[in-house]
């Protein structure tokens, strides 16, 4: 099982936090500040798997973000990094190259795709393509609303002048 | 609008807080956003509602505080709208945890867009459950989405699949409602259905047998069959990673197969096949081909014994290990740890390999090599093993080699084949990473050097070489100098030369001194080696005459110490070594050979129980007999069970201990190399009580029990002092040699007198299921009370209840009886009651106390009494 999701820049700054186990908020900035510090510390060539409280934290690093996942010891490390991989694929796809600041401005965009690959600390999906779709069935619904909301602001407006 | 609204949109937030220079800057930004943030709540603005959520989920991830939005994403999620809703249930999960009670408030909510109309909020409030449900929500929602596992589109299938492992996990109970439907969805097509599926039947076996067994007989064939048609399967671009069609799936399948295989021959039996179709066929040039072949070794070491299989896997793991890619070597060093249960010897071929991997830059792969290496010692290959581990330790990183050294020595301690290579090898360490080595090691080291009587010279030399190239390993310096301590004299007449040893420079008495003087000078020393070192001073100054002198000085310039042990000890020793010459030599013996069955036993124990030992020495020491509660060892000055010391299951111990002139030193093995010359001179040890921690018995306590911290051995030699000072004033002495010893420079131990005296505790009776021992004290200025404390011991193997004590005395004595702390006795040894009893003597210093005793309790329910009469009280109470 999956028990959380970093997402944390070169510099230290967290990209992205999701949290499938129960970690009060005070835990998480912990666990944040202690993990960022091993993770970025460690060099270019080590394998990507960090042994810590007795969980494996698999992390990859994909320009200047790390993505960093925690899962039970028992757990398959090569297939952390595959998933890993698969989320990062389809941020690519969904943004068109993804850079950092994708990630900055459009942050719950992130989430909401990783909402669709991971539930409950476990893969929900692997078709890239069905990922892709759901997401923009969301995005047009959500943009439906909007028309919908300022063509009843418009009328409201043109009512009341 | 709400004029306190600032009005900027999100990106604008997000742009404003990155041209932040300063963290102090950033702060103002967010502190603005979230003062308008809280004003439009207090306004309950809902046009902005939204984005101020989303303002909020990215200062939270900045790490401000964000709770005062908590409740604005239940406003969100309640509202009708897809996008409300949808960053509601984000700024859920993002800001909310299960442990929250405003997440009950959700439940309802939930409850509704688990029935909604719009699939898609259906898809959310899944996903919400699925990532936040506490056990509560677990049982209320539980209907809803066991309905959800039969949508009709499969997204929503895979969603309430995940959903229900998180239901399941909080509330195992449930599992069995999930039992059918998650076998249905094993049947699916839509691969997200069948990974969630899969997903949910494994963790459903995981909790509940039932389910293990029902999958078992019903799926095992339909998931091997599944996984068949996966690896076959034609080039799907979907799904496909790497050539190979959804590892993902592929890696679940074995899973769940492991589960199902483990313990069950059939059906290990009917997943062999394609097992060793996956093993041969996959491709292991990419990470996605590997990430199977590893899932598929573990399946098959997991599942029933098949011979051919196992043999593949451990191949594939050879493979793997001659990996360049770290990860994959890696993985290899991980499920080697478990394939060496399963077949050691041909884990043991890839030894040379892994010992590599111990010295790997990658922290994570020496720690797992470390590990293995660990597993793979045994009494063949320990001596190549622990030689490779130790030259890699003259090399490693300082932080590995805590963990090297720990492993080491455990090593060497555990199939050592003989007491020199064991030496050898400890002081190797000692001399690499004396820094890095925990206490009880060296204790050990210590016990062993001592009962080598063979190897004594031998070591001692070795040590003192090691010495000269470093003094900086704070452990080696304390063997060294405990060993110089007490076979100095060898190491200056090379005594004992072994064959293999090289010959040494001859060593004067001075050169031993001044490895003792660098010692204690040593600014980085401790408390602890300080004290060793001066130990080994007052040692070596009877038995290097020529050196006496200077020793003196050394020792005389610690009685100005900061630190009151080191200043005390100095007095005492210094008035040893002026005054008491004609006692000195036997005073300052070599050490009875320590005992090493005590030690392990005291090991075996956890620390505190060490620290607890010394703590009940306190109490009971003089008298020996009296067993601490809490202690569950053998303490090393408990002696009196062990020692064949003539009657000492009887009332005085001490007395026994004292009468050393009656029973050969030698007789005693660790009581006291005391002297022979006659009650005189016993007298005089007694008087300086305090010093003879230097030798004897209470030495082995002085070594072994203070190393623990720095703490400690203060502690360990104050519960020295005060007995063994308390143990001269009542012996029928008085306190006339003391005063004479110390005269007038120790003032502390004279403040006893002053107080009344201190007497040594005695057992007062003892049966076969009770002992009762009596600590006394007097009260200050009234002679003739006596304070007595009772222990009451349970010697016998079931718990005392409705426990009574009385007392009588004849009339010259008034006693008065203070309730006991409980009435109920744990069986033996786990724990004791205490009783307070006050005597006053009217005949004080004419007629000794005596007094008949009663105890009532019930032992299985049975009345028990016993009766009993104290004659052994010490004399002038």
């Amino acid at each position: 099982m999956i028990h959380f999701v970093l997402l944390i820049s070169r510099q230290g700054k967290v990209r992205l936090t999701k949290w499938y186990s129960p970690y009060s908020q005070k835990e998480r900035s912990k666990v944040i500040r202690e993990l960022s510090g091993i993770v970025i510390n460690r060099g270019p060539k080590l394998c990507n798997f960090v042994e810590w409280k007795g969980l494996k934290v698999v992390y990859r690093r994909y320009a200047g973000l790390y993505f960093c996942m925690c899962i039970d010891e028992d757990d398959n490390e090569l297939e952390g990094l595959d998933i890993i991989h698969h989320y990062v694929e389809i941020l690519d796809r969904y943004f068109g190259s993804v850079c950092e600041l994708d990630l900055i401005f459009n942050f719950h965009k992130a989430y909401y795709i990783l909402d669709e690959i991971v539930i409950a600390g476990e893969l929900q999906e692997s078709s890239k393509r069905t990922v892709i779709r759901l997401m923009s069935a969301h995005d047009s619904l959500v943009e439906m609303a909007k028309e919908q909301a300022s063509s009843i602001s418009n009328m409201i407006a043109q009512v009341t002048k | 609008m709400n004029p306190f609204s600032s009005g900027t949109r999100l990106r604008d937030m997000i742009r404003a807080i990155r041209a932040c220079k300063t963290a102090a800057e950033e702060r103002a930004v967010v502190r603005k956003e979230c003062a308008a943030i809280r004003a439009a709540i207090n306004e309950n603005d809902q046009d902005y509602r939204h984005r101020n959520l989303a303002k909020l989920m990215f200062i939270h991830m900045l790490g401000y505080p964000t709770h005062f939005g908590q409740m604005e994403c239940l406003k969100l999620i309640a509202s009708a709208g897809f996008p409300e809703k949808r960053i509601g249930y984000l700024g859920l999960m993002l800001l909310l945890d299960e442990r929250q009670e405003v997440l009950m408030l959700v439940t309802n909510s939930l409850k509704q867009d688990l029935n909604h109309s719009n699939q898609y909020i259906v898809g959310l409030a899944l996903c919400a459950l699925g990532n936040i449900c506490s056990a509560e929500m677990a049982r209320d929602l539980a209907p809803e989405v066991e309905r959800l596992l039969q949508f009709r589109d499969p997204n929503i299938r895979k969603k309430a699949a995940l959903c229900s492992i998180r239901i399941v996990k909080k509330v195992p109970d449930l599992a069995e409602n999930f039992i059918n439907p998650a076998a249905t969805l094993l049947r699916e097509k839509h691969h997200g259905v069948l990974i969630t599926g899969i997903q949910l039947c494994t963790d459903l076996c995981k909790v509940s047998p039932e389910a293990l067994e029902y999958f078992r007989k019903k799926c095992t064939e339909g998931l091997v069959r599944t996984l068949k048609d996966v690896v076959n399967s034609p080039y799907a671009p979907e799904y496909d990673i790497a050539g190979i069609t959804d590892p993902f799936l592929h890696i679940r399948l074995l899973k769940i197969l492991r589960i199902l295989g483990q313990g069950d021959a059939d059906a290990s039996d009917t997943m062999n096949d394609i097992l060793a179709q996956v093993a041969t066929k996959t491709e292991s040039n990419k990470n996605a081909g590997n990430a199977i072949l590893y899932e598929c070794v573990e399946t098959i070491m997991s599942i029933e014994d098949n011979g051919g299989l196992r043999v593949l896997a451990i191949n594939i793991l050879g493979r793997f290990l001659s990996n360049r890619d770290n990860n994959i070597r890696y993985v290899a060093l991980n499920m080697l740890m478990k394939a060496i249960t399963v077949d050691a010897q041909a884990v043991q071929r890839h030894r040379a390999t892994i010992l590599e991997c111990v010295k790997d830059s990658d922290a994570s792969i020496r720690k797992r090599a470390l590990e293995l290496v660990y597993l793979l010692v045994n009494e063949s290959n320990v001596r190549p093993l622990t030689k490779d581990l130790i030259e890699y330790l003259e090399v490693s990183d300082q932080e590995f080699k805590g963990d090297l050294t720990a492993k080491i020595c455990s090593i060497v301690e555990k199939f050592s084949p003989e007491k020199i290579w064991y030496i050898d090898q400890m002081l190797k360490v000692l001399t690499e990473a004396g820094n890095f080595v925990k206490d009880e090691v060296w204790h050990a080291l210590i016990v062993v050097i001592s009962n080598a009587s063979d190897l004594h010279g031998y070591t001692v030399r070795a040590l003192y070489r090691a010495f000269q190239t470093s003094a900086e390993q704070e452990t080696l310096v304390r063997v060294a100098v405990w060993c110089i301590g007490e076979y100095g004299d060898m190491l200056v007449n090379n005594v004992g030369v072994l064959d293999i040893e090289d010959p040494i420079k001859t060593v004067t008495e001075s050169n031993a001194v001044d490895v003792v003087e660098i010692a204690i000078k040593r600014h980085a020393s401790d408390l602890t080696t300080k004290a060793m070192a001066l130990i080994a001073l007052v040692k070596l100054s009877s038995r290097f005459p020529s050196c006496s002198e200077r020793i003196k000085d050394i020792i005389m310039h610690y009685k100005g110490s900061l630190v009151l042990e080191l200043q005390q000890r100095s007095l005492e020793f210094n008035s040893i070594i002026e005054k008491h010459q004609n006692i000195r030599s036997t005073l300052v013996e070599r050490m009875p050979v320590l005992d090493e069955a005590t030690f392990s036993g005291r090991r075996a124990g956890s620390l505190p129980a060490t620290v607890s030992t010394s703590n009940g020495a306190s109490l009971n020491l003089p008298n020996g007999v009296a067993k601490h509660s809490a202690a569950p060892l053998v303490d090393l000055l408990d002696l009196s069970d062990d020692a064949p010391a003539p009657g000492s299951s009887g009332s005085d111990f001490l007395h026994d201990l004292l009468g050393v002139d009656l029973a050969p030193a030698s007789t005693q093995p660790g009581i006291s190399q005391a002297p022979k010359s006659g009650t005189d001179v016993l007298l005089d040890l007694l008087s300086i009580g305090t010093t003879n921690p230097v030798q004897s018995n209470s030495s082995a306590l002085d070594i072994l029990s203070p190393g623990q911290d720095n703490q400690k051995p203060i502690a360990a030699l104050d519960v020295l002092s005060s007995p063994l000072a308390s143990a001269q004033a009542n012996s029928s002495v008085g306190a006339s040699s003391m005063i004479d010893l110390l005269d007038g420079f120790a003032p502390s131990p004279l403040k006893h007198e002053d107080n009344g005296q201190v007497y040594p505790s005695i057992v007062a009776f003892e049966s076969s299921n009770l002992r009762i021992t009596f600590n006394f004290s007097k009260p200050p200025g009234n002679a003739q009370t006596t304070l007595i404390q009772a222990t009451f011991k349970n010697l016998s193997s079931n718990a005392f209840t409705d426990f009574v004590f009385q007392a009588a005395v004849p009339k010259f004595l008034q006693l008065h009886l203070d309730p006991a702390s409980r009435n109920t006795l744990p069986a033996s040894d786990n724990g004791s009651v205490t009783q307070s009893l006050r005597v006053t003597n009217s005949q004080h210093g004419k007629k000794a106390l005596v007094m008949r005793i009663r105890i009532a309790y019930k032992l299985n329910n049975k009345d028990m009494l016993e009766e009993g009469q104290i004659n052994n009280f010490p004399q002038d109470l």
